[in-house]
């Protein structure tokens, strides 16, 4: 047990260091820049002490070179990092609070409202707002997506109080029908921007600037924050809504704060990078897998693991069909069933 | 040592009364058994201790009222143990015990090495070892129930509320988790309130029985007294033998139709 306890820093340590060898590669990927050794040591060279008067670490890279890497591939490789960490975290604490397995981040409606605010946008204001200061669709988005998964908590909550989480589910599953109602709907009366609201849909990590990178972090840390904050209320929950009431906890209030927090990470990752399935599903469960089902190890692990996750998929997604690209969110599920079924398996065996 | 007084409380469930005017003094260290057929309202009556319903009237612990304590300084009073506990197949039996500590852990806090050392310790002391590092989902109903005893025992509460603990166990296993609880009630000085089905085995573990019937007490006292084959008969329904062995062992034995 001692030994139990002790390796959740190491593999926590271990995580980190798989997310940055993970992020050197997304760095290293991509058309023109340096040689694709360069780079780590051109990322190297800029932190202090490593670099000139420390170290001494020379890359030998150009100014035009550094800024592919730095205003180009970095950003993309940050944000992909960020999106996969948020929509893995979400997903866990999603699957703690509802103590359901199949559970994403997108079941309250935070996609399906996403999905709706960026096609209203792009309907009715169309190529007009490219002229505008700021771009209204991931604003738009994400507080359609606020909105929808406010509405599903009242209705759930007013037909089952906080007493029973399947009305919360239930009232989910209703409202993502109802927005994909309605956004089809729009769509349908709208052909002409069918495609660029599908490729809104499908995910798009291709356009990351640094601007986005600051849009969703102050969301995406607070959301961060809660989360990790609630992994001990998540496990005594997993013994259920009564007996963890009768273990002190207030299951109303934890539930409550846990999907606001969720919600916000999800809704604010959701309007800059799109719907990127698979994610917030399986990475939890990877996680499970690899490292037991405690939350109290399972969700910092989340974070790194989905973040790793994202970016790793993201390199395919660049340079298969370079130099179009394949939408994310196929990448995702492409290599992560195979790779989630591979586990599921050596996992069954060996136990 | 906590004594539990039940001051008229009462109980609904959508308008219909489940516990009427329940009033009675639970001294501190004693075991009472609740009995009654089902639905006669042992559980709400546990669940109700436990702060999971709603009630009016009051329940009275070392001369305070429950109601008035906070949800988790309550929870450190009284451990419940419900009728079919929530085992999660992949928790392993050490991450069971320590959910125990919940109620001594501030909502910003975390176990401290104080909460591992205690559930180490009552790990050691019911012999658990074994099963601590295994996961639930492949425990027997022994092992199961020792652990969800643990897990009562971590909280380190006073009061022990047992709803119908045994129900999935065989005899033997039965009689090893009364046992342990007996134990331990001298030990720790814990009261329990227990709801049980078998009566003879609620006559041989409680100190005084409370025989419920539609949320009223019917009748209550010592064994000898609520035991009685003609009480039984008018609230179960059953015909059966009382016996009482040399030791003062009251033994209910079901008869059979005579043809």
């Amino acid at each position: 047990m001692t030994e139990q306890r002790r390796a959740i820093p190491a593999k926590v340590a271990l995580s980190v260091v798989v997310l940055v060898v993970v992020a050197c590669a997304g760095a290293m990927t991509g058309p023109a820049g340096p040689d694709w050794w360069r780079i780590p040591l051109a990322l190297a060279e800029r932190i202090p002490g490593l670099g000139d008067g420390g170290l001494g670490i020379s890359s030998g890279v150009t100014e035009r070179e550094w800024s592919i890497i730095w205003d180009i591939r970095m950003p993309r490789v940050v944000l992909a990092g960020i999106v996969g960490a948020t929509l893995s975290l979400g997903g866990a604490s999603y699957q703690g609070v509802f103590r359901n397995p199949l559970v994403d981040p997108y079941l309250l409606g935070a996609a399906a409202g996403g999905g709706l605010g960026a096609t209203i946008v792009i309907t009715t204001i169309g190529s007009d707002r490219l002229d505008w200061l700021v771009d209204p669709v991931p604003l738009i988005a994400f507080l359609f997506a606020l909105g929808t998964v406010a509405v599903t908590y009242l209705v759930g909550a007013s037909f089952g109080g906080m007493r029973t989480s399947s009305t919360l589910v239930l009232a989910g599953v209703a409202m993502v029908s109802l927005t994909t109602a309605i956004q089809t709907f729009i769509l349908q009366r709208n052909s002409d921007v069918v495609r660029e609201v599908y490729n809104w849909i499908l995910g798009r990590l291709a356009t990351a600037s640094w601007s986005d990178v600051v849009l969703v972090l102050p969301y995406v840390v607070l959301s961060t924050a809660v989360l990790l904050f609630h992994r001990r209320h998540l496990d005594v929950l997993r013994v259920g809504d009564e007996e963890a009431a009768a273990l002190g906890i207030p299951v109303g209030r934890v539930r409550l704060t846990v999907v606001v927090a969720a919600t916000l990470g999800t809704a604010a990752v959701v309007a800059v990078s799109g719907l990127i399935g698979f994610v917030g599903l399986v990475v939890p469960h990877m996680v499970r897998l690899m490292a037991g089902s405690s939350y109290r190890v399972v969700m910092p692990l989340v974070v790194t693991v989905g973040g790793a996750f994202l970016i790793l998929a993201d390199i395919p997604g660049r340079t298969l069909s370079s130099p179009a690209e394949v939408p994310i969110g196929v990448v995702t599920a492409f290599i992560g069933a195979p790779f989630f079924i591979i586990l599921l398996r050596t996992r069954q065996v060996s136990r | 040592m906590s004594s539990v007084e039940f001051q008229h409380l009462n109980v609904e469930y959508a308008r219909r009364p489940v516990i009427r005017d329940f009033s009675m003094v639970v001294p501190a260290g004693s075991w009472l058994g609740l009995i009654g057929p089902n639905g006669a309202g042992k559980s709400t009556l546990l669940r109700s201790v436990a702060g999971l319903v709603k009630y009016s009237g009051d329940v009275i612990v070392d001369g305070s009222s429950l109601s008035l304590r906070s949800r988790s300084r309550r929870a450190s009073l009284v451990a419940y143990v419900p009728q079919e506990p929530v085992l999660p197949d992949e928790m392993t039996g050490w991450e069971y015990v320590l959910l125990g500590r919940s109620p001594h852990i501030g909502y910003f806090g975390h176990p401290s090495k104080n909460d591992r050392a205690m559930v180490d310790d009552v790990i050691g002391r019911l012999g658990l070892d074994d099963i601590a590092t295994r996961h639930l989902g492949v425990l027997s109903g022994g092992e199961r129930q020792r652990l969800v005893i643990a897990r009562a025992l971590a909280t380190e509460a006073p009061i022990l509320l047992l709803d119908e603990p045994t129900s999935a166990l065989d005899i033997g296993h039965q009689q090893q988790a009364f046992e342990l609880v007996e134990r331990l009630r001298r030990e720790h000085g814990l009261t329990v309130i227990s709801a049980m089905h078998d009566l003879t085995l609620a006559g041989m573990y409680s100190d005084r029985l409370a025989l419920l019937h539609e949320g009223t007490v019917v009748s209550h006292g010592s064994v000898e007294d609520v035991l009685s084959a003609e009480t039984l008969a008018e609230f179960y329904g059953v015909r059966v033998t009382v016996h009482r062995e040399a030791d003062g062992t009251v033994v209910v034995i079901p008869r059979r139709e005579q043809l």
